[in-house]
């Protein structure tokens, strides 16, 4: 078998006639991965994500040196980390202000999303893989929030496993199953510890190689949302692209200085963050006996839980309505005979099911559940529901990025909401954002083609520094 | 033996056939496969064999005074009302209540506190102190008028999501959780011994 003809010399060209996959796969994502010269801000976040996910990994291999998985001694051995372990309290702070600052980093990310239509065609699956990304997110900090078993981590693990109660049929003994017992107990600890640790991190590391790869292979969107390879040089190079490395690892380093003075800032200066990072109650430990007198998840549920809990017997009748009046903007909404009389039936089930005096009603406890998934799954359906004839903000309407502003704020209520003790106006707010949440997406199709789009430029918006 | 044939003909059918029934019968082991996976989720003999019944001395609770012990890892209320708690649970109207006379199936209420007081005895209310709605424990009793949530009611309240039952663990209607507390199996060994997890007959 002959070697590999290669342009190197010395021990790079020694492995490189052995295994050519090495030099072509570095050019192919590093020094010959184009990538449009006009990003700004809001691209930071990807490559920050990456750093961060690499903090969370080394973090967590240190922190299982020392931790131990069982009811008797879980509490304990977090304590023995923070007060004992030389440099314990260190590797933990980063890993707990790694885990809230994962997810200021990813909704950011997302934010830019929807940004600049980075979701669009040809993007569709670099968007599923990162929303699957955002759901292993959700996953790896539930379950790793059970570990340190202190009261919030006990009984925010009750709740989220007693959600799978609310399924008709199966759902209880789904829960037990989820548990391994009839309340959350030390099998639950063990199991929950073994997919924080292996099982989410393992499927969430395929799923950023599966993202990085698929974006690679389209290439960056940009923030005038055009696509840089439409116009090429005679090279075959995009005119507006610039090698990722060195340009943008450079860039990234520049900005990667910055995070992270701002998260060590925080690791030293505020690792519980007022409670919002590390809840007091979890400093006292787990008590099957006693609820503390407010739970509430970690601040980056607080959005979804607050859908969940704003769904109450009473707001069924708000969300039938809601049904009902989408279900007649979709009949005369959709050309062909068959999808209206699909709109038709599965609206006519959905009100006897919701309906509070129906008599096949599903407590609003279910449909609390159903909306929350809803209300996260929904993300998914974006590169379909958007359709804006241009990507980005940039060229959309002035009024379509006012209602992304608002979107964002009623993101940031609902969020804001789900940390308080539940309390009938603010109840009632929390149903009105809820409605607001949906009808942002649900009437995405319609509102995203109305208005008067300005024409998108043929090369990048860009000014030479 | 079979001979080359023209392209358009299919290949050998009788190898698809094979290979299609390897595949099914693999397919069939890999699913298989899974059964003992799924079955170690499931609560281990150690964790069933934890829900042996629980004694409780009763003389030890004054009047008004709740007990709380654990059985199968939850906590059970031993609630010891005075005739003012049984005359709120009495006065209170069916209409505010979601489930007055205790016949929803999800959590089902023993025959013998099948009764508005929800008990064996009057006197003594016995629960499962676990909020049906989502499994946090609710707070209480509270007396009338202590507490903004349950307003002029005496009962208890679930601190996670608002929801409020009465001193017989009736679930007061629009909240959260859609059934009463749960009554476990129990029966009185002796007029001041309770049993907890146990209501068979001798």
């Amino acid at each position: 078998m002959a070697l590999h003809n290669t342009e190197y010399k010395g021990l790079l060209g020694w492995i490189d006639a052995r295994m050519p996959t090495l030099m072509s796969e570095y050019k192919k994502h590093m020094s010959e991965y184009y990538a449009p010269k006009n990003f700004n801000f809001w691209y930071f976040f990807g490559s920050f994500a990456l750093v961060v996910l690499v903090i969370q990994i080394v973090t967590g291999i240190f922190l299982v040196m020392h931790y131990k998985p069982d009811a008797r001694f879980a509490f304990e051995s977090v304590e023995y980390i923070m007060r004992d372990v030389p440099g314990g309290w260190f590797i933990r702070y980063m890993h707990s202000t790694g885990a809230s600052f994962f997810f200021i980093v990813v909704y950011l990310h997302m934010f830019r999303g929807l940004l600049y239509g980075s979701y669009r065609k040809p993007r569709e699956l670099v968007w599923i893989f990162g929303c699957l990304i955002f759901l292993c997110l959700m996953g790896e900090a539930f379950f790793g929030y059970l570990l340190p078993w202190g009261q919030m981590s006990y009984w925010g693990a009750q709740v989220i496993v007693n959600l799978f109660s609310a399924i008709p049929l199966i759902g209880p003994d789904l829960a037990v199953w989820i548990r391994g017992d009839y309340v959350v107990s030390d099998a639950t600890l063990n199991r929950f510890f073994s997919f924080h640790v292996i099982a989410i991190p393992l499927v969430l590391l395929g799923l950023v190689v599966a993202h990085i790869l698929a974006l690679h292979d389209v290439g960056s969107n940009n923030p005038d949302g055009i696509e840089i390879k439409d116009r090429k040089g005679p090279d075959g190079k995009p005119l507006d692209g610039i090698p990722f490395h060195p340009y943008y690892t450079v860039h990234d380093i520049f900005g990667l200085s910055i995070f992270l003075i701002a998260f060590f800032a925080i690791v030293f200066f505020a690792p519980e963050m007022g409670g919002y990072f590390l809840e007091w109650n979890n400093f006292i430990p787990a008590d099957p006996l006693v609820t503390p007198p407010h739970i509430a998840p970690v601040w980056y549920f607080t959005p979804f839980y607050s859908i969940l809990r704003a769904t109450t017997s009473d707001f069924m009748w708000a969300l039938v309505a809601g049904i009902v009046g989408y279900a007649a903007l979709l009949y005369f909404a959709l050309p062909s005979r068959l999808a209206r009389y699909a709109t038709l039936a599965v609206t006519l089930v959905l009100v006897v099911l919701m309906l509070p005096k129906s008599p096949l009603a599903l407590d609003p406890k279910f449909w609390g559940v159903v909306l929350m998934g809803v209300s996260v799954l929904i993300f998914f359906a974006l590169p379909w529901i958007d359709q804006s004839p241009v990507k980005s903000m940039r060229y959309r309407p002035a009024w379509h990025l006012w209602l992304l502003m608002a979107f964002a704020v009623v993101f940031l209520v609902l969020g804001y909401l789900g940390t308080q003790p539940p309390e009938p106006t603010l109840t009632l707010i929390a149903q009105a954002g809820t409605l607001l949440y949906f009808a942002f997406f649900f009437l995405m199709p319609w509102w995203s083609r109305v208005g008067e789009f300005k024409p998108v430029p043929e090369r990048v918006t860009f000014a030479a520094h | 033996m079979s001979t080359p044939t023209a392209a358009a003909e299919p290949a050998d059918g009788e190898r698809r056939t094979a290979v299609i029934a390897t595949c099914a019968l693999g397919g069939a082991g890999a699913v298989a496969a899974l059964v003992p996976f799924v079955s170690s989720f499931a609560p281990s003999e150690r964790a069933k064999a934890a829900g042996a019944p629980v004694e409780v001395d009763l003389s030890a609770i004054a009047p008004g005074e709740m007990k709380t012990v654990e059985w199968r890892g939850k906590p059970v209320w031993i609630l010891r009302r005075t005739p003012e708690m049984i005359e709120e649970v009495k006065k209170t109207a069916a209409d505010r209540l979601a489930d007055p006379n205790s016949e929803r199936t999800a959590y089902p209420t023993p025959p013998y506190a099948k009764n508005p007081l929800r008990s064996i005895k009057p006197e003594y209310f016995i629960a499962v102190g676990i909020c049906t709605h989502l499994g946090c424990s609710p707070v209480g009793p509270k007396a009338p008028n202590t507490d903004p949530a349950l307003g002029p009611d005496a009962g208890f309240l679930c601190p996670c999501h608002g929801s409020t039952f009465d001193l017989a663990g009736r679930v007061f209607k629009n909240k959260p959780a859609p059934d009463n507390l749960e009554v476990p199996p129990h029966k009185y060994l002796s007029d001041a011994v309770v049993l907890i997890g146990d209501d068979s007959k001798a």
